[in-house]
């Protein structure tokens, strides 16, 4: 389907079935976060395979988003490294950064459309910027980007116009402009109903179906995190380290106590106090 | 209406009973527990503590504030409650409050610094603003120097906007301020100038005062307070939204995107403002001049012809083109750094007006310095 347009000649992969797993899309090696003195987070270690839906989950500020945003270089970390693929983007040129992030899609929490912009324009912002299309054509891919993720005819609205769970789909539309082949969800199920939220879990499995992108997403929702999570990683708040990583639907039967309390929302401890009170 | 009671009673050395009776409500007084305290504090110490709660007729928020204030002073003498004589709300509700033991290091420490440690910090957090400032100047001057060499990145269509916001929308207030300001200036004049019957030099006055300083620096201020602080609201607003991280990460430069269009608007809109200052400001003169001196039309403005040089115009749109960019940067400055709340948004808005000021009128004092010694 968005085969149609594909300005930029990193064409993504698709990956047929599971022996595409072999080779790490992205590798975080030892990596601590800190403000100031502050340690966020120590010690992180794992890798994201091609074509995995890689869920960073964990309680409430336990930097969840943090780990999002010293991925996607907003933030430096105090230690360590991100590698994509075999380059060090920790260590990277400031060329060579940009170039890697042209192949990264990203839709914030909050969508982050620029505001003064419309829908299409938004689309059409980096395309405009990357690609030597005409203007015409810029217009073509984001109507095309739009109607994928269920907005056609809005092109000519401003994000104010539109609701919530439009914005965030305008977002995942502008975030796939220029054919990503990692996609990153800043809580993506953050303030949808219900019904919106499953929409988007089956608009990012078809993504990476489709599309053939690894796709890692920052969430707590239990419900997204087992309908299309395929590897995570568990933050821990208290020992400020993550303490499990693999299949969630794995961890939930296997994994160790305090995970399989936040997969099961805490229900082993209910029924442990019903039985005693 | 019957009021809160309590009452402390001690049927064996070992028990002590506290009996609560009455409405116990929030917005009538109800007893506190000093009278508890000195039963628990008589010798022998209870060993247990209970509560008859029979003749208890409402109860709210009030009720559990004293109850737990009992329990803490009973924990405090190791002396064991028995909540079993209250409501069963009641006691649920204590129970929770007391189901997670207090985080001792949870409270915020109230700290007093020295006199010196925080001049201290003060001074340090300026050098550090300064440094700041700077640091954003640099990026606001190499993103002008893309500009020239064609290289930079930003939308026309933004440009226009706000050139249309900091110039012809800005015409209104600007022209009441000025107007103002001239016959202001013209009024303190003319009382004092009479009395030389000097009346003619009123233009001279008017004329020198607004077309060296008042036009710009009012304009400044204007602009300040109104664009300045729209500027930062904007970006301010942009960051809270994650907008600017999400042209970092688009690798496109949010100095050059955001911050250059808005500069080169107020840069080029600036000076024009000043000269339309400059004009109704001498017109405002004039009116005080015409209707209290009654000096003519002609007559003032031969005057004001001979008295104002193209050096003091020169200068005085000179100074507003420097006014535009200071504005441009306290604005744009306290967006791009403002925290990530809405309340941040709000402090960035203030801020950077303050900011805009301070730095208009210290350039004002600096100019004054630099003509002087220039003998402009």
């Amino acid at each position: 389907m968005a085969d149609a347009a594909k300005p930029t000649p990193a064409a993504p992969t698709p990956s047929p079935d599971g022996d595409a797993h072999a080779e790490p899309r992205l590798a975080v090696r030892d990596l601590t976060m800190a403000f100031g003195s502050f340690v966020v987070m120590r010690d992180l270690n794992f890798a994201i395979n091609r074509g995995d839906i890689f869920i960073i989950m964990g309680g409430s500020g336990c930097g969840k988003s943090t780990l999002l945003r010293h991925l996607i270089g907003l933030i430096e970390p105090a230690k360590g490294e991100i590698f994509y693929g075999d380059i060090n983007f920790t260590r990277a040129a400031p060329d060579e950064r940009e170039r890697l992030l042209r192949g990264v899609g990203i839709l914030y929490q909050s969508g982050a459309l620029f505001s003064s912009m419309t829908l299409a324009e938004n689309v059409g912002l980096p395309l405009g910027e990357f690609t030597s299309l005409s203007p015409a054509e810029i217009r073509e891919v984001a109507s095309l980007k739009l109607a994928l993720v269920g907005l056609k005819g809005f092109e000519d609205y401003f994000p104010s116009q539109i609701s919530g769970g439009m914005q965030k789909r305008a977002g995942l539309a502008r975030a796939m402009a220029l054919d990503p082949d990692i996609l990153y969800f800043d809580e993506p199920s953050a303030g949808l109903d219900p019904i919106s939220s499953r929409n988007l879990d089956n608009l990012i499995l078809e993504l990476r179906d489709s599309l053939g992108a690894t796709i890692v997403v920052v969430t707590h929702e239990l419900p997204s995190i087992f309908t299309i999570g395929t590897n995570s990683v568990f933050l821990d708040a208290d020992t400020r380290t993550m303490i499990a990583s693999g299949d969630p639907k794995v961890l939930r039967e296997h994994g160790e106590p305090k995970v399989r309390r936040f997969l099961t929302r805490g229900e082993d401890d209910a029924e442990a106090t019903a039985a005693h009170g | 209406m019957a009021a809160a009671e309590m009452a402390v009673s001690r049927p064996t050395p070992d028990r002590l009973v506290v009996r609560v009776s009455g409405p116990w409500r929030m917005a009538t007084a109800v007893p506190d527990a000093r009278q508890v305290e000195q039963a628990l504090g008589q010798a022998p110490t209870p060993k247990r503590l209970s509560f008859d709660a029979a003749q208890l007729e409402a109860w709210d928020s009030s009720l559990l504030v004293f109850l737990n204030q009992v329990a803490e002073l009973a924990a405090a003498r190791h002396v064991d409650v028995d909540r079993s004589g209250l409501p069963k709300g009641v006691e649920r509700l204590l129970a929770l409050a007391s189901a997670v033991p207090e985080k001792t290091d949870a409270k915020a420490k109230i700290e007093h610094p020295s006199m010196l440690t925080r001049i201290g910090t003060a001074t340090v957090k300026f050098a550090g603003g300064a440094g700041d400032f700077l640091a954003f100047l640099g990026l606001l001057v190499g993103a002008f120097g893309r500009l020239f060499i064609g290289r930079a990145r930003f939308r026309g269509s933004d440009l226009i906007l706000f050139i249309q916001q900091a110039g012809a929308e800005a015409l209104p207030i600007v022209t009441l301020i000025s107007f103002l300001v001239g016959v202001i200036m013209a009024f303190v004049g003319a009382v004092q100038l009479q009395k030389f019957g000097a009346a003619i030099y009123i233009a001279d006055l008017v004329g020198i005062a607004v077309v060296r300083e008042m036009g710009a620096m009012m304009t400044g201020i204007v602009m300040a307070g109104r664009t300045g602080a729209a500027f930062a609201a904007q970006l301010g607003t942009m960051k809270v939204t994650q907008e600017i991280d999400a042209l970092t990460t688009m690798g496109i430069d949010p100095i050059e995107f955001l911050v250059l269009p808005r500069a080169l608007a107020l840069c080029l809109m600036m000076p024009l403002l000043c000269l339309y200052s400059d004009a109704v400001g001498i017109i405002g003169g004039g009116t005080i001049a015409h209707g209290m001196l009654d000096l003519s039309w002609p007559v003032y403005f031969n005057e004001l012809f001979q008295a104002v040089s193209l050096t003091d115009l020169v200068g005085g749109i000179f100074k507003a083109s420097v006014y535009g960019v200071l504005i441009a940067l306290a604005g744009c400055l306290r967006g791009m750094e403002a925290g990530s709340s809405a309340a941040a948004v709000g402090d960035a808005a203030t801020s950077a007006v303050v900011l805009g000021i301070v730095l208009i009128v210290s350039a004002c004092g600096l100019f004054a310095v630099t003509f002087y010694v220039l003998g402009i």
